[in-house]
């Protein structure tokens, strides 16, 4: 009886790659076409001249040589590398710090320390741009009104160029909670012997996290380091809604998507902002590859 | 010794003032939010409106105010958010499940290749490919409808894919093996094994789903062409934007308005979600 059972399974079975392939299908299927297809059709596109509703003419690499030549594409550019040099590192200190301060022994409730500083994170960016659109206001902002209590003039943080840096700075440390809540679990993972033995050693606090934590954490660093790196260059939401009003900062708060955006969907530059995109593809690859291979003498991976 | 006992709690304390400050901003917007206009656009830092008796009646006038706004139609868009979060969230749910299952139980060749891509993609930033899928959508004469929202989640996600292939990792081998010679083939393994012991990391990919939808605001702007078809993200920045300057007292009411489905869910499964992220929930 069980023989004959057992045949019809093995049919499958020996082939094994249809099986396989057929239940990964649906991820196959979408990834030629919500990926690969967009992903070759937008090189293509970012060597034509097509404004969308007149067929695409291959015009070379007109896009990119004009875009080089562009005022705006350097200050996109230099707007976004400038807010992911502060971002990122701003980022990672702030989310390592209170991780390590959540996860060290004795400190009362930390699952509610936890949860308020995650809770930002999973407000609709909308809604947090209206939030900050709000606090950041000149006048009435909260922010302001606090600085006023205490004597102190505060700046104009959404009007003002030197402030749009600051401004949207804060809102991204505003949203570390999810890398936060990695770390947390990350430092759990530590071996709590290699705890005792720093301690036994006569090791302070800030030492054991410099010497022991980040060591024994650091391909956890690398994840969240490379996540944050993407998200940075993909800054889009915040910046449109905190500086394209009619008093907002649009030059200091002008970033490489919204300019990619425009492109496209504003003055029809499909080409362009096709080039655009494929520059800023090669840019994340680039630099995460970098990152990989830097870390190959950073990160310490413990034995399997 | 007194110093193993003072740390503790000075560490606490920052902490506890950390959460208050990352919670602030949530709190103030629910005080602007219960606020008349002119108390609103103000130099005080109360929390409740001035007589405080008002604020029921003042959060009332200012939260109906909102969902009945002629221009904006917030319990349009409400309803056409939700009509995609439940259809992306099924679809992105089950078709997930189905690719982990290919690339966790059955063992092939090019298994590893198509999970090393599926790593891969999650390194391709949306806005690199949201003008050719613009171009592809409209060659599916999608533009203008809640499709592109939802459609390319039936396809599986390289996160919830990777989340529940680890998760399906660990479910004993011996359980497929046994099914086999009870005659069961991949499907009925797959519906009676795999998914009822996967609960607790299908409802992490779930939740997961359904906040990355609700909050999502790019793709709605590019693909929507029709108000009737908005969803809320995008009519809170049309009401922000639309013709005079929205009242701050209404503009947070709206985000509140917004945000609260996401933060309600939070606050019901807290615990789950928080564990989903940090890959904890899923080990048994």
């Amino acid at each position: 009886m069980p023989t004959f059972v057992y045949d019809d399974p093995p049919v499958r079975s020996s082939r094994p790659i249809a099986a396989g392939l057929l239940w990964s299908s649906p991820w196959i299927v979408g990834l030629c076409a919500f990926l690969l297809i967009p992903l070759v059709l937008s090189f293509w596109y970012s060597l034509t001249d097509y404004p969308l509703l007149k067929p695409a003419v291959f015009i070379g690499l007109d896009n990119y040589t004009s875009l080089l030549q562009d005022e705006r594409f350097w200050r996109v550019v230099r707007n976004t590398t400038i807010y992911s040099l502060f971002a990122i590192p701003l980022c990672t200190v702030v989310s390592l710090v209170l991780a390590a301060m959540l996860a060290s022994p004795g400190v009362k409730w930390p699952r509610l320390w936890t949860a308020l500083i995650f809770m930002p994170t999973l407000v609709p960016m909308m809604a947090a741009a209206m939030i900050w659109l709000w606090l950041l206001n000149a006048r009435y902002g909260a922010i302001n009104v606090i600085f006023g209590t205490l004597g102190v003039v505060g700046p104009n943080w959404l009007e003002d160029a030197a402030w749009a840096l600051p401004s949207i700075l804060l809102t991204s440390v505003w949203g570390i909670g999810q890398m936060m809540v990695v770390y947390i679990a990350a430092i759990n993972e530590v071996p709590r012997s290699l705890y005792e033995a720093a301690r036994i050693d006569g090791m302070s606090a800030p030492r054991r996290l410099w010497h022991v934590t980040l060591p024994m954490i650091s391909p956890t660093i690398l994840f969240n380091v490379i996540t944050l790196t993407i998200g940075s260059f993909q800054t889009f939401v915040m910046p449109y809604v905190l500086f394209r009003n009619e008093r907002g900062q649009k030059a200091a708060g002008d970033f490489y998507n919204l300019y990619l955006y425009d492109n496209a969907f504003v003055y029809q530059k499909f080409g362009a902002a096709c080039a655009m995109a494929w520059m800023q593809l090669l840019v994340v690859l680039a630099l995460t590859g970098l990152m990989l291979l830097a870390s190959k003498k950073l990160v310490h991976y413990r034995g399997a | 010794m007194s110093v193993s006992k003072f740390q503790p709690r000075l560490l606490t304390l920052a902490l506890a003032f950390a959460g208050v400050l990352f919670v602030a901003p949530l709190l103030w917007m629910l005080a602007t939010s219960f606020k008349p206009e002119d108390q609103a656009a103000s130099a005080s830092l109360r929390l409740l409106p001035d007589p405080a008796s008002s604020t029921f009646s003042q959060a009332q006038d200012n939260y109906t105010q909102v969902w009945n706004d002629p221009a904006i139609r917030f319990p349009l868009y409400f309803r056409n958010t939700l009509v995609v979060a439940v259809l992306g969230v099924v679809g992105m749910t089950l078709s997930s499940a189905v690719v982990a299952y290919g690339l966790s139980r059955i063992r092939w060749r090019g298994q590893s290749a198509v999970f090393a891509t599926i790593l891969f993609t999650m390194m391709i930033p949306f806005p690199v490919i949201m003008v050719p899928l613009y171009l592809v959508f409209r060659e599916l004469g999608w533009i203008g409808t809640l499709k592109p929202l939802w459609v390319p989640s039936w396809f599986g996600g390289a996160f919830s894919i990777f989340l529940l292939r680890q998760f399906f990792l660990g479910i004993p081998k011996e359980l497929d093996e046994a099914a086999r010679v009870d005659g069961m083939n991949h499907w009925s393994i797959f519906w009676r094994i795999i998914v009822p012991l996967s609960r607790p990391a299908l409802a992490v990919v779930a939740l997961f789903h359904f906040i990355a939808i609700w909050n999502d605001f790019l793709a709605p702007m590019l693909f929507l062409t029709k108000p009737e078809q908005f969803t809320l993200a995008l009519g809170l920045q049309m009401y922000q934007s639309k013709a005079g300057l929205t009242p701050w007292n209404l503009l947070m009411a709206a985000s509140t308005l917004v945000a609260l489905p996401v933060l309600l869910l939070f606050a019901l499964t807290q615990r789950t979600l928080i564990r989903g992220i940090s890959g904890e929930g899923l080990k048994e």
